[in-house]
């Protein structure tokens, strides 16, 4: 089939094409056969490598997926044992041994991660904006500079390990509201400084990519900067956006370190930000392992479904902001 | 079964060659980019097809051209624009003339919102830095690890550091980058969102539960594998024994921070790969490439450096990584050891923070802050270097 | 690279769709509206209320209990399973207070006590009499000392994974031998001269200890540096001398992972957590002593309390060489630290029921059911001196 198809158009017994495509299947002759049988053999090698590096490629992602399958099968079957109604009802509260649940941790992880959002994207979004918007259109020395100054920052920030990030929250906690001081706000504001970034590079990606003719448009129709940028830039770029804030939200919602240091760990309910500390689910996993008591299969059982309620959370925020993008795309078309 | 280089890209140029065949008269005209790009109007509704230009025996060509239903930013932000214009409509624009207030406000805003981002880091590197700096020069005794000085504690846990993050990279960026090409340009498109979507689920996994994965399934099976290395291949210098028995080594830690690093160098080589223009992949093809000589030629080339400055950003993130590596590797203070299978391991920045704060006090703080100084600079360094990559290609909006 | 893409792919769609209608504010709101909605059905998913919290107590049994509020302590991360079992047992009973114990270390549980941070600290070292002189307690009203008492008292074990051996006998100086390198082989003729009859393996010793700072490392060394002088030179540390070598692991449960890991390991750990490893049973003066509660509160018993301290600061010298038969000299003991009086009265209520709570009979019975310790009950003596302490604390 190919070769009809290459002939027809290219034409029969032209040297270029020839030359040009040894490699394909639209090599014509006649040729004298020394040459013919150097393009053969050249022209099997070329297909030997390149099957070769495609079975190579293919490979990647089948070695990938070994440690991928590995986790998942650990997580699952470890896990598994307590997810049971008792996991979802009830808190580690009057809890010794056997027994208890997480509810306490996951209400604290959705609270802790939904408050160090409503921080950490307005910030990232107006940063974003800023920069792209207002600081790339202008001139003026200061302006540049300042630019450049917070674009260095949050590629900085963006590389902040994340003991780093705990480390300064807590000094600046101890600085403000005394050593003790532990609550869902601090964990909070700690997750915030790592998550600001991550949203804010995100943001400036997509609303850089908005083309230049949709502002000048808006522009040239009358509208002030700021009303081209509520109603032109910000709805053509919200997917992008969406999908930055929960980058960021799934980037922090498995921090442990900062949260251990400043939101403390509970067996009772807080629903209270402002005051106590308050749980959340990677420092419940990684205090029911570390801390066993006698019974200590029940300490794992409990630290592993945890570990699984966590990565079906971050597995669910991803399928929605695959979802939302998805339909916000196909509204718009 | 025809290999595929048989269909490659003749089959795709034949479907709209025939509409064009007397425009082809010489036969080489649709090889130029130029007229390649304008029989591919269809193709440019997708400025990045993951897959559709690298076409599959018996696929059908209306699947590769059609729109993608890919969540791509910059997808969606093209998609959108063509109807924003006329959104806004003539009497929103004159109401909203007159409030030049609006503007001020909004820019006002938007600068606080930038000046908080840096405000928030001056005040975290001026806060390290004013914790830390007790340390260096400080009373010598009461230093973490009864280390002599701060710098005999520094100098080995920054070269553990490193050590750990470069092997991980140098195992996850091959197959990361192996990843990202078959994704975008050898997978069907419906596998290479698949595929995305399943190395994301390696990044969705909180680093305590790696740690816990590395402990209890990994460890036991590389320490078996390390007797063996051990064994048959001690004369290379790094692979000498003898061999840990607990498995609990610095390539375990490598292993365990190379998954945890490939999906970041996957999915960033694969944004980068699939901004690779399409003309010249299609002209690369057209011009009788195998897909491997296009990837060779063509698409690493251009994906070159923003690959690259990925794969820093990943080693950023490994020099970072702290519980994994203090739960699975076996430190020895102030080692420094190029030795993959030994019991003694060089620690690492990170992991020896999060081990030591909770039972330090006085000094020993101040050392610890300032070692998360030190990591900070490292990683600064690191991400410097991967943002000077992308720079002269990357904003010049 | 992105932008040569962009501007030329835009035109035609933008040209395309100049004569569409716009779209209209729903769908602006869509993605936002169904992220809230699945959140929204998610949160509803969950109660706000745990089932096992605040049990309804209509029977008017509050009215006795006029203990509520928060008490926040933190310090030895060896004693969470016997705070978790204090913790159960005291909230039950007292349905309005909440107490919190952060496992954070000792250093640290001293220091944010001091600070101000906890009402109560549990720490495996106590304060230093000249810290005590100088540091001042900012919950604690002025003019007034502390109270620390041991609480928590529990064998350290050596575990080894040694399969098909499960009565291993090993004295001080093996110990030592076997953690310092000195004893490189199973089968080393310093074992084998303590386990006449038993048929050491020829597999090499893999020591592990802890990576972290820790008490239980303080401990270990104190035990070998007293008992076994001439093999451990390292002295008492609660960092593991780095010279020595040997594989290293996090906390507790790294040890315990390490050595179930790997034939020919040994390691160190508190002995309610060494289910499913062999346990060496430690020569004392020539005799075999098994780990256990009882031979943990001999040592105890056998102990002098440090001098130069208040009668409310029972802090022990350990014995680590009792001549006492059956006393296991390798042990932990672990102190609860609060104010002799607190500068708030309620929470000096608080804290005092509390501590009252832990080193009473049925207190230390929970301990060791859900922690492995030794009761003090099992030496009444100390018991008595114990509960006196807690009882002047206001």
């Amino acid at each position: 089939m190919t070769e009809t198809v290459t002939r027809q158009p290219l034409g029969a017994g032209s040297d270029e094409v020839a030359l040009i495509t040894t490699g394909a299947e639209a090599f014509s002759p006649p040729r004298r056969p020394t040459q013919d049988l150097a393009l053969v053999r050249h022209r099997r090698h070329r297909r030997t490598v390149d099957r070769v590096m495609t079975v190579a490629l293919a490979s990647c992602a089948a070695v990938a997926a070994v440690p991928l399958l590995s986790l998942l099968w650990t997580t699952l079957s470890h896990g598994l044992s307590r997810i049971d109604p008792t996991f979802f009802s009830q808190s580690m509260r009057g809890v010794a041994g056997v027994g208890g649940g997480a509810l306490h941790a996951i209400w604290g992880s959705v609270l802790i991660t939904l408050t160090a959002t409503a921080l950490a994207a307005p910030i990232g979004l107006g940063a974003a904006l800023w920069l792209v918007e207002y600081a790339d259109r202008s001139r003026s020395l200061l302006t540049t500079g300042l630019a450049r100054a917070v674009r260095t920052v949050v590629g900085v920030t963006a590389g902040l390990p994340s003991i780093v990030a705990g480390l300064f929250v807590y000094a600046l906690i101890a600085l403000v509201a005394g050593p003790g001081y532990r609550s869902g706000l601090a964990g909070a504001v700690a997750l915030a400084v790592i998550m600001t970034p991550v949203v804010e590079s995100a943001c400036e990606e997509v609303l850089a990519r908005v083309p230049g003719e949709l502002r000048e448009g808006a522009l040239a129709l009358g509208a002030p900067r700021w009303r081209c940028v509520t109603s032109v830039v910000l709805p053509t770029a919200r997917p992008g956006v969406i999908s930055g804030v929960l980058l960021g939200v799934s980037r922090v919602v498995g921090e442990t370190a900062p949260l251990l240091l400043v939101a403390g760990f509970t067996d009772s309910m807080n629903l209270n930000l402002l005051d106590g500390r308050m749980a959340s689910l990677p420092v419940y996993i990684y205090s029911q392992w570390q801390n066993k008591g006698v019974a200590a299969a029940a300490y794992d059982a409990r630290a592993w479904s945890a570990a699984l309620v966590l990565v079906v959370l971050v597995l669910a925020l991803n399928l929605t902001a695959r979802l939302s993008a998805r339909w916000a795309t196909r509204k718009e078309r | 079964m025809t290999a595929f280089a048989d269909s490659l890209p003749v089959e795709l140029d034949q479907s709209r060659l025939d509409e064009s065949d007397e425009a082809c008269s010489d036969g080489l005209v649709q090889l130029t980019p130029d007229d390649l790009s304008k029989l591919l109007t269809d193709d440019r509704l997708d400025p990045f097809p993951p897959s559709g230009l690298l076409p599959e025996v018996g696929a059908e060509p209306t699947d590769r051209v059609g729109p993608t239903d890919q969540l791509e930013l910059h997808r969606s932000a093209q998609t959108a624009q063509s109807d924003r214009p006329a959104g806004l409509e003539q009497a929103d624009v004159r109401r909203s003339r007159g409030g030049r207030w609006g503007d001020t406000t909004w820019r006002g805003l938007t600068l606080a919102a930038a000046v908080t981002t840096v405000l928030a880091l001056g005040s975290v590197v001026a806060f390290l830095a004013l914790e830390g700096a007790p340390a260096t020069a400080g009373d010598a005794t009461d230093l973490p690890a009864q280390a002599p000085d701060i710098w005999a504690l520094t100098w080995p846990l920054l070269f553990g550091s490193v050590w750990v993050s470069t092997l991980a990279l140098a195992l996850a960026a091959p197959i990361g980058i192996g990843i990202a090409l078959f994704s975008v340009l050898i997978a069907r498109r419906r596998l290479g969102t698949w595929l995305g979507a399943a190395i994301d689920i390696l990044a969705a996994v909180p680093s305590v539960v790696y740690g816990l994965w590395g402990l209890t399934v990994l460890a036991p099976l590389a320490a078996r594998a390390y007797a063996w290395l051990a064994a048959h291949l001690g004369w290379v210098p790094i692979l000498s024994g003898p061999a840990s028995a607990t498995g609990r080594t610095v390539l375990t830690a490598a292993l365990v921070l190379s998954v945890m690093v490939l999906p970041l160098v996957a999915s960033l080589s694969r944004e980068v790969i699939r901004l690779v223009p399409s003309n010249l992949i299609e002209g690369a093809l057209a011009l009788g490439a195998t897909r491997w000589e296009t990837i060779r030629l063509v698409v690493l080339p251009q994906a070159r450096s923003g690959v690259t400055a990925g794969v820093m950003l990943a080693l950023g993130r490994a020099l970072g990584e702290t519980m994994a590596v203090a739960m699975v590797l076996s430190p020895t203070p102030f080692l420094i050891s190029f030795h993959l299978l030994r019991s003694e391991n060089p620690g690492t920045v990170a992991s020896f923070i999060a081990q030591n704060f909770p039972e330090a006090h006085g000094l020993e703080t101040n050392a610890l802050i300032w070692l998360g100084l030190v990591l900070f600079a490292l990683t600064f360094l690191v991400n410097s270097l991967a943002r000077a990559l992308v720079r002269p290609k990357g904003r010049t909006a | 690279m992105e932008n040569t893409q962009i501007p030329a792919v835009g035109q035609e769609p933008a040209a395309a769709s100049a004569a569409r209608p716009t779209p209209t504010g729903p769908t602006k709101t869509r993605p936002w509206g169904a992220s809230a909605a699945i959140g929204l059905a998610l949160a509803l998913a969950l109660t706000a209320c745990a089932s096992n919290e605040r049990p309804a107590d209509p029977t008017g049994s509050t009215s006795s209990d006029s203990l509520s509020g928060t008490i926040n302590a933190g310090g030895s991360s060896a004693q969470t399973a016997a705070q978790e079992a204090w913790r159960a047992g005291f909230q039950s009973a007292h349905g309005d207070v909440t107490v919190n114990y952060d496992p954070i270390g000792s250093g640290q549980g001293r220091e944010g006590f001091a600070a101000g941070a906890y009402s109560l600290a549990g720490s495996d070292d106590a304060f230093k009499t000249a810290d005590i002189a100088t540091t001042e307690f900012t919950l604690c009203a002025p003019g007034t000392g502390i109270v620390e008492v041991p609480a928590y008292i529990s064998p350290i074990v050596v575990a080894y994974n040694l399969p098909g051996l499960s009565d291993l006998k090993l004295d001080a100086t093996a110990v030592a031998g076997l953690f310092t390198g000195q004893i490189q082989t199973w089968d080393d003729p310093a074992i084998a001269a303590l386990n006449p009859g038993l048929e050491l393996p020829t597999s090499a010793v893999t020591p592990v200890h802890r990576s972290d700072k820790s008490g239980t490392t303080g401990n270990f060394t104190d035990y070998l540096s007293q008992a076994a002088p001439d093999a451990w030179t390292a002295g008492r540390t609660e960092t593991w001398p780095q010279e020595l070598g040997g594989e290293a692991a996090e906390k507790t449960q790294g040890v315990r992972q390490a050595v179930t890991l790997a034939a020919g390991a040994v390691g160190y750990l508190d002995a309610s957590q060494a289910t499913g490893l062999g346990v060496a049973v430690l020569m004392v003066n020539g005799q075999p002593v098994p780990p256990s509660a009882a031979g943990a509160t001999r040592t105890v018993a056998a102990s002098q309390l440090e001098p130069g301290r208040g009668s409310a600061d029972l802090v022990f010298a350990i014995n680590r060489t009792p001549t006492e038969a059956g006393a296991y000299p390798l042990i932990m003991v672990s102190y609860l630290v609060g104010c002799q009086q607190y500068a708030d009265s309620a929470q000096g209520a608080l804290a005092q029921a509390y501590l009252a709570w832990a080193v009473s009979d049925a207190g230390q019975a929970a301990a060791a059911a859900n922690a492995g310790s030794a009761a003090l009950a099992a030496d009444p003596a100390l018991a008595t001196r114990v509960g006196e302490a807690v009882d002047s604390v206001r």
